[in-house]
């Protein structure tokens, strides 16, 4: 299995706070990863340098064996990383199918200057709306394309960030903490949900504090430790590695017995 | 021409001095409330009309005015926050409130004109047009002592903002509202307090102002707020460091062209200046960086 | 989804919303066609002109700064050039019949020339700054129209006398206003429900994450600048041809943009209809309060006031205000269960109200601070 998505020795500070230092990972292609750590470990960072809403400061990030190091996020977006955000990010004064539309922007393109050749064309294709439709009964939320996203809840938005992001078939998802703050139901249903994507090709790399969510659904765990990559491995691996333990509760002695989880 | 072009550099660095201190209250009301008070520049006007009152008709001499012309003016700034920008909401707050301070600028405009009509007035005393000869220059009294007045009222600023309490809680709000409330702030009091301060700081400079502006009438209002807003831009929003520097840096560019080219020009190029530096660096000189235009 | 398709028909109604809407566009134009036409007083016929052309100005604006969220207090800057531009080029031409009106498009060319490198300046910044640095550009212009020679400084240009029929002097500029008015509204509709304007709106709501998901923001805002610019120019250009006169503090005036602006807000900023609405009411206001009240000041304090007015207690606006009061009372009506309801009309009122504005149980009851959001 190759490596699609790798970081190769990633720094960033934020003043004298450093944020990743010498960061380095590796998610294969068509698995599920996940990224853990304690908070402030840097994985909202990494993220956030990875899809080019951050510039590193030092170190290299590839794509398929590509460099996109210090890429602007719609060149990122476009060349196949799809991103939510841990604070929902959707359009709130526009429906929830016009938020679909506007993430099918980029492939709408029609030539001419930034594709306006056709600028008043309606929004939205016969072709980006059946995507658009399949893709939000996928995540059940179809009956709300009408609705202004504002309207929706806090778990619905999560479904909605989802949905969108994938209308651009992306290759890899960066999925930052799609669990948190959402009831059991709907967990189990985002997790079934990437489940049935991975089948179906998409890599996955999911940043999460719930540890049940990332034990059972990913293939390999990576943890993150003040910057840095201390240990990648399969959940079981993971679960009893002492430098997890460190990493999340300070040193621990090394004879203690590690609980299992 | 190299006696007058040191005597625009002089002249420039002491009116800076004056239009810092009101630039500074515009910047500290951005950096609190978040939004661009339009009407600074009439209040200014304001200002003057009331030393004017205050030393036609009542002779008191001009500076000792401004203990009366400071708190009033005070008193108008957070009743105007009260009135008109705490109890805006929703999406578009921070644009409601920059087109409501230019509505409130309108009807104070309107209310000058109409006490006042639109004849020039000066503001006179024996200060204004008497001058001190040093190093061979002329300095006329006026400048320095509002040169004096500013450095003074911005030092004690600095003093508030970073020395006590209160100045603290202004510091707070400025960097992030919603931890401010978290640690027991009253934002909603801490705005309109220096919303308050930002306009109280007005008087001192509207003064100053009618007394060395060559005149002004109820329109004059609107050349001040764009000279204003264009010094807190340059200077980065936000910043008083920024406005500081700005202020005098244009102020003076513009005595300076006035002088080596023509009156006319020179105010094209103060803009210009404004436009040219937003080229180079859209966050001002001392602006943070915006994560991204939003 | 345009803002003018609203749900289907439902079964058993008796008039579609769709039909009673173009209904009342057409009955709305029968009547703009023939004012002129009825009212012959020339001082209402010159309000309807100057309505008119506020009304194009105001939807012009609201195109920009309503879809894109940035708000433009210089719009003043590409009214005036419009003015001016076809002022000084007609100027030796001594133009005096309705040819001038072939003249208008180039007021558009001038405005829409000045907004390129404007808008490439401007629209890198932050919105705050943005405000701003379009109020330093409009004071930059109304100098130089001052300071210019050949715009003839103080006193401005002036146009030659149209020798028209002094009875119908006003009618060609009315309908020429009515085109123009009529044409702005339409783009504006169209660009509403069109790729352009869908990305124009998301770039309104966050427009780091539009910019992340491929929208080209630069030149979405600036394709809108730009024509926003080009329709006020060609205002700008038929506003001096009806005064016949230019100068720097008429033509280059701040209280129009805080006008504009207000018209916008008023009606509702950033929707359709708001800003046509809003200069409906407000341009005749502004003129009535002109001819009544001698002093020119009063009219500026009680705009501000009508303002400060509208901001604080109608702060999204007429249209959008009246569409929340509508849902919520529909959504009453439905709670209060069938037999409130009587059949027919108010049957479809009913259905209708499963149209796309809120759906589900679940969206239901929290409409009301959103769900009359523009659309």
């Amino acid at each position: 299995m190759t490596a699609l998505l790798s970081t190769e020795g990633v720094a960033k500070a934020f003043g004298g706070v450093h944020a990743l230092t010498d960061c380095t990972l590796e998610v294969q292609e068509g698995s599920i990863a996940g990224l853990i750590g304690p908070n402030g470990s840097g994985k909202t960072t990494l993220f956030n340098v990875v899809t080019g809403y951050e510039r590193v400061d030092s170190g290299h990030v590839y794509l398929g064996g590509r460099e996109i190091t210090n890429a602007p996020p719609d060149k990122v977006f476009a060349a196949g990383i799809g991103r939510t955000f841990q604070l929902t990010r959707v359009f709130p004064r526009l429906t929830v199918m016009e938020n679909m539309i506007v993430a099918a922007q980029h492939k709408e393109r029609g030539r001419g200057w930034g594709g306006m050749h056709m600028p008043l064309a309606r929004a939205g294709g016969p072709a980006t709306r059946r995507r658009a439709t399949e893709l939000l009964e996928f995540t059940t939320i179809a009956k709300y394309a009408g609705a202004l996203a504002d309207t929706l809840s806090y778990g619905q938005r999560k479904l909605l960030e989802m949905a969108y992001v994938l209308m651009a078939e992306p290759a890899i998802v960066l999925l930052d903490e799609p669990a948190g703050g959402v009831n059991p139901t709907l967990i189990t249903l985002i997790a079934d949900r990437i489940r049935q994507l991975n089948s179906q090709g998409t890599t996955f790399l999911i940043v999460e504090h719930n540890m049940d969510f990332v034990m059972g659904l990913c293939d390999q765990v990576t943890v993150l430790d003040y910057g840095t990559a201390v240990v990648t491995g399969p959940p079981d691996v993971i679960r009893s590695d002492h430098r997890v333990l460190d990493a999340y509760l300070g040193t621990a002695e090394e004879d203690d017995d590690i609980p299992a989880a | 021409m190299g006696r007058q072009l040191s005597e625009a550099i002089i002249d420039g660095i002491l009116a800076g001095g004056v239009y810092a201190l009101m630039a500074v209250g515009l910047t500290l009301i951005f950096g609190v409330l978040d939004i661009i008070n339009i009407a600074q520049g009439i209040l200014v006007v304001l200002a003057a009309y009331l030393s004017y009152v205050l030393s036609v008709h009542l002779h008191i001499d001009l500076f000792l005015g401004l203990f009366i012309t400071v708190p009033a003016m005070f008193v108008i700034g957070v009743a105007i926050h009260w009135a008109f920008i705490r109890p805006l909401r929703g999406r578009e707050r921070t644009s409601m409130s920059l087109l409501a301070s230019y509505a409130v600028a309108l009807i104070i405009e309107g209310v000058l004109y109409t006490i006042f009509g639109s004849n020039y007035t000066n503001l006179r005393a024996w200060y204004v047009t008497g001058a001190v000869k040093v190093f061979g220059f002329y300095l006329s009294y006026i400048y320095l002592l509002g040169f004096a007045l500013a450095v003074v009222l911005v030092l004690a600023l600095y003093f508030t903002l970073y020395r006590t309490q209160f100045g603290r809680s202004i510091r707070a709000t400025m960097q992030d509202r919603t931890a401010a409330r978290l640690i027991g702030i009253d934002v909603n009091r801490v705005a309109g307090l220096t919303f308050g301060i930002g306009v109280a700081v007005t008087a001192a400079g509207g003064m100053v102002f009618g007394a060395t502006g060559g005149g002004f009438n109820p329109n004059t209002g609107y050349d001040l707020i764009s000279r204003l807003l264009a010094i807190i831009i340059l200077g980065g929003l936000g910043s008083i460091a920024g406005a500081l520097v700005a202020a005098v840096f244009m102020i003076t560019l513009e005595g300076v062209v006035d002088v080596l080219w023509s009156p006319s020009w020179s105010v094209v190029v103060f803009y210009g200046a404004l436009v040219l530096v937003l080229v180079v660096r859209p966050q001002g000189l001392f602006g943070r960086t915006a994560a991204r235009a939003q | 989804m345009s803002s003018l398709t609203a749900g289907p028909p439902a079964a058993g109604s008796q008039i579609p919303m769709r039909t009673l809407r173009l209904a009342g566009i057409g009955v709305m134009l029968a009547v703009l066609i023939a004012y002129p036409l009825v009212i012959t007083d020339a001082l209402y016929a010159e309000f309807g002109v100057l309505t008119l052309l506020f009304v194009a100005w105001a939807v012009a604006w609201n195109m920009f700064s309503g879809y894109s969220g940035y708000i433009s207090l210089g719009h003043a800057v590409f009214f005036g050039t419009g003015a001016y531009a076809v002022g000084l080029l007609t100027e030796h031409l001594h133009l005096t019949g309705s040819q001038i009106f072939w003249l208008l498009p180039l007021g558009g060319v001038a405005g829409a020339v000045v907004a390129v490198p404007f808008g490439l300046i401007a629209l890198r910044v932050r919105r705050h700054t943005f405000v701003v640095i379009t109020i330093a550009v409009f004071f930059i212009f109304q100098l130089m129209a001052y300071n210019f020679s050949f715009t003839g400084g103080n006193s401005g240009l002036s146009t030659p006398a149209f020798f028209w029929s002094p009875a119908t002097y006003n009618n060609p500029f009315y309908y020429a206003a009515l085109i123009l008015a009529v044409g702005t509204v339409v783009l504006s509709w169209l660009v509403r429900g069109s790729r352009f304007g869908l990305q124009l709106l998301a770039i309104r709501d966050d427009e780091d994450r539009a910019r992340g998901l491929g929208v080209r923001a630069m030149r979405v805002k600036l394709s809108a600048f730009v024509i926003s610019a080009a329709i006020t120019g060609v205002v700008g250009a038929l506003w001096w041809f009806l005064i016949g006169q230019a100068l720097p503090n008429t033509v280059f005036n701040p209280a129009f943009d805080l006008s504009i602006a207000l018209m916008a807000f008023l009606g509702g900023f950033g929707t359709l209809a708001g800003p046509i609405l809003g200069g409906l009411i407000l341009e005749p206001l502004q003129q009535y309060v002109t001819i009544t009240f001698t002093n020119g000041y009063l009219g500026e304090i009680l705009l501000g006031a009508l303002f400060l007015l509208v901001i604080l207690f109608l702060p999204r606006g007429i249209i959008p205000t009246a569409r929340e009061r509508l849902t919520a009372w529909r959504a009453w009506r439905e709670r209060r269960g069938p037999q409130a309801a009587p059949i027919g009309a108010a049957g479809a009122d009913r259905a209708a109200a499963a149209g796309p504005v809120v759906t589900g149980p679940e969206t239901g009851t929290r409409s009301t601070p959103s769900a009359g959001s523009p659309r």
